[in-house]
């Protein structure tokens, strides 16, 4: 079993609060890894240093074998490593067909051919397609509501076909029907060989679809393993009724 | 199978505006033997390619640049010390100095912008205006090259008194065209795209893996070129040079009212708002000479963009043209809005 995404040690204090601390764990290939956590536990923050929208103060990670000594977020995702937001976050101003064209990686010496081109266009419409969002693709997607949102966002982040997904709460929010949609999306790249780490607090939907779980608590990872083991675990338990 | 039509790049409507487009601006100055008149359109036409320059970065990047004037007075201050020092020439030869100026002052500001990039919305502002007045200071004091305050004289241009704006104008107005055809390119290709996701979510862009450093950079040096060549032709026609004059904050608040006015996603919008706003200026300061009460008329005209149209007009039309469209029982339309695909916009975008 190799480890597609290793993280280790990472550290992130934001003033005196440690968001991260020295926290460690691994994605296998082929995973679907979940991390959970009480509120304020770190998961956005490590979600955020893994992708390089923010610096960790110690630590550091491993991607496809490769040490990643300053993450930074173009050029992860280049490497195959994808995210969605906490809050959906897609580009109000364009329609819904180019929020997801935009997924496509494109090298510098095409930046003037067309804007959205054939083959893009027909694949970002088998994507929209497949989200049920294919009745709105010209609207902009400021205009769409907060679930398909979601929904946009996760489609534009599988145009580029990535590795690995980081995905932060795509549960959070939306009513129990977009939770089981969500799910078979989720089932299906997975299918297809598509690594995931998820970041969701219904517990009937982590303990359905992931393996491991991974239990994080004022920034430090006290659980990891199989969804049953971390259900019985006292520390988790405790970090979710204590306090 | 390839389809053309819809989801081509030209469409027959746009080939149309631009034709209609260059025969009206070629013709325009013919009309009138009228001094003034035609001077009014030279700054129209200028004004119109200074907001469309403008909007490649402040539009469609979405990046608040106030600091143009700058590159603007660059332009007109190397084309003065061009004619003047260098030996050039008089007569037409000046306007070939037009190309390695923009190219130059594109090349130059590369590092600069680089810079200025770093931050945004408004530290970006702040930061832009603080280059302009760095600028305006330099030709303040190196006396040497532009005669600080006692100004910078162009030798004047040997073009018959009865046509003499002409040339001028048509300068101006190639450069439009050019500025035109930029911004069309840059808004129908994946450029355009980048900049409008930067405009949205910058950092959510660099997480999709779009280039925002490179499609920015580009953006502000292809403006700041613009700008630079359209200062050129301007210190070639006003002939004298002065500091506070040609490195004016007043330029880049012009272009922007402009651009917000007419539509700033859209590609027509800035000419629009410069055709309307350009000549009212130029009337004004005729008017009321030195004054600058304009500028009041600029600061209310301003806020009624923002609070009334706050797309611009053009959006604004070609949204009712398609509700129009759409109520004859022929049309067949999709529920587009506006964005800044080229395809929705309407056949105005
Ligand atoms: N930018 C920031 N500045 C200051 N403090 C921050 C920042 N981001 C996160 N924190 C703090 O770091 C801790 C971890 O936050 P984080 O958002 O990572 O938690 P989380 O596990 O994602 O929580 P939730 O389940 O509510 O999303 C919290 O105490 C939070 O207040
Ligand atoms: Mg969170």
């Amino acid at each position: 079993m190799t480890a597609l995404l290793a993280v280790e040690g990472l550290t992130k204090s934001f003033g005196g609060v440690r968001a991260l601390d020295e926290c460690s764990f691994e994605i296998a290939e082929g995973s679907v890894g979940a991390l959970i956590g009480p509120n304020g536990s770190g998961k956005t923050t490590a979600f955020n240093v893994i992708t390089g929208y923010q610096a960790a103060d110690a630590g550091g990670l491993t991607f496809r074998g490769r040490a990643v000594r300053r993450p930074d977020p173009c050029r992860l995702q280049r490497l195959g490593l994808a995210r969605t937001f906490q809050q959906p976050r897609v580009f109000p101003g364009l329609s819904a067909l180019e929020n997801v064209v935009l997924g496509r990686n494109q090298p510098w010496h095409a930046l003037l051919r067309d804007r959205v081109p054939g083959p893009d266009r027909r694949r970002a419409e088998e994507l929209l397609d497949e989200f049920g969002l294919a009745a709105h693709a010209h609207m902009p997607a400021g205009r769409l509501s907060y679930g398909q949102r979601k929904l946009l966002e996760f489609a534009g982040v599988l145009m580029a076909e990535p590795v690995l997904v980081l995905l932060d709460e795509p549960t959070a929010g939306v009513n129990p029907i977009m939770v089981k949609t969500m799910e078979d999306h989720i089932r299906r790249r997975h299918a297809q060989g598509v690594t995931f780490l998820i970041v969701a607090h219904e517990m009937q939907f982590v303990m359905s679809l992931c393996d491991p779980v991974i239990v994080l608590d004022h920034g430090r990872r006290i659980a990891c393993g199989a969804p049953g083991e971390v259900q019985k675990d006292p520390r988790v338990l405790d970090a979710y009724l204590g306090d | 199978m390839t389809r053309p039509g819809p989801h081509s790049r030209i469409r027959p409507a746009g080939t149309i505006q631009a034709v209609a487009f260059v025969a009206v601006v070629a013709v325009l100055p013919l009309i009138t033997g009228q001094h003034w008149l035609v001077s009014l359109l030279v700054f129209t036409v200028m004004y119109a390619g200074l907001a469309s320059a403008w909007n490649l970065l402040g539009g469609y990047a979405g990046y608040p640049a106030l600091g143009h004037g700058a590159f603007f007075g660059v332009g007109a201050y190397a084309m003065a010390i061009g004619t003047s020092h260098l030996g050039v020439g008089g007569g037409y030869r000046p306007f070939v100095l037009i190309v390695p100026i923009a190219v130059g002052t594109a090349l130059v500001v590369l590092p600069i912008a680089r810079l200025l990039l770093r931050t945004r919305a408004a530290a970006f502002a702040v930061l832009s205006i603080t280059l302009m007045f760095m600028v305006q200071t330099l030709a303040y004091n190196i006396r040497s090259l532009t005669g600080g305050s006692s100004g910078l004289i162009v030798p004047l241009a040997p073009f018959p008194a009865a046509i003499f704006e002409r040339p001028f104008y048509y300068a101006m107005a190639a450069l439009l065209a050019l500025t035109l055809a930029v911004c069309w390119v840059v808004r129908t290709s994946k450029l355009g795209l980048a900049l409008n996701a930067v405009r949205d979510d910058e950092d959510r862009a660099r997480g999709l893996g779009v280039q925002t450093e490179l499609v920015k950079l580009v953006a502000f040096a292809v403006s700041a070129g613009l700008t630079a060549a359209f200062g050129a032709v301007w210190a070639y026609y006003i002939t004298f040079l002065y500091p506070g004059f040609a490195i004016d904050p007043l330029l880049a608040l012009g272009a922007i009212l402009m651009a917000f006015l007419g539509g700033r996603r859209t590609l027509w919008g800035p000419v629009v708002g410069a055709a309307l706003i350009g000549p009212a200026q130029q009337y004004f300061a005729y008017r009321f000479g030195a004054s600058q009460l304009y500028l009041v008329a600029y600061a209310a005209l301003f806020l009624l963009v923002i609070y009334l149209l706050p797309e611009g007009i053009v959006p604004s039309l070609a949204r009712r043209l398609r509700r129009l469209r759409r109520a004859s029982p022929a049309a067949a339309t999709h529920d587009q809005v506006a964005t800044d695909s080229i395809f929705s916009a309407g056949d105005l975008g």
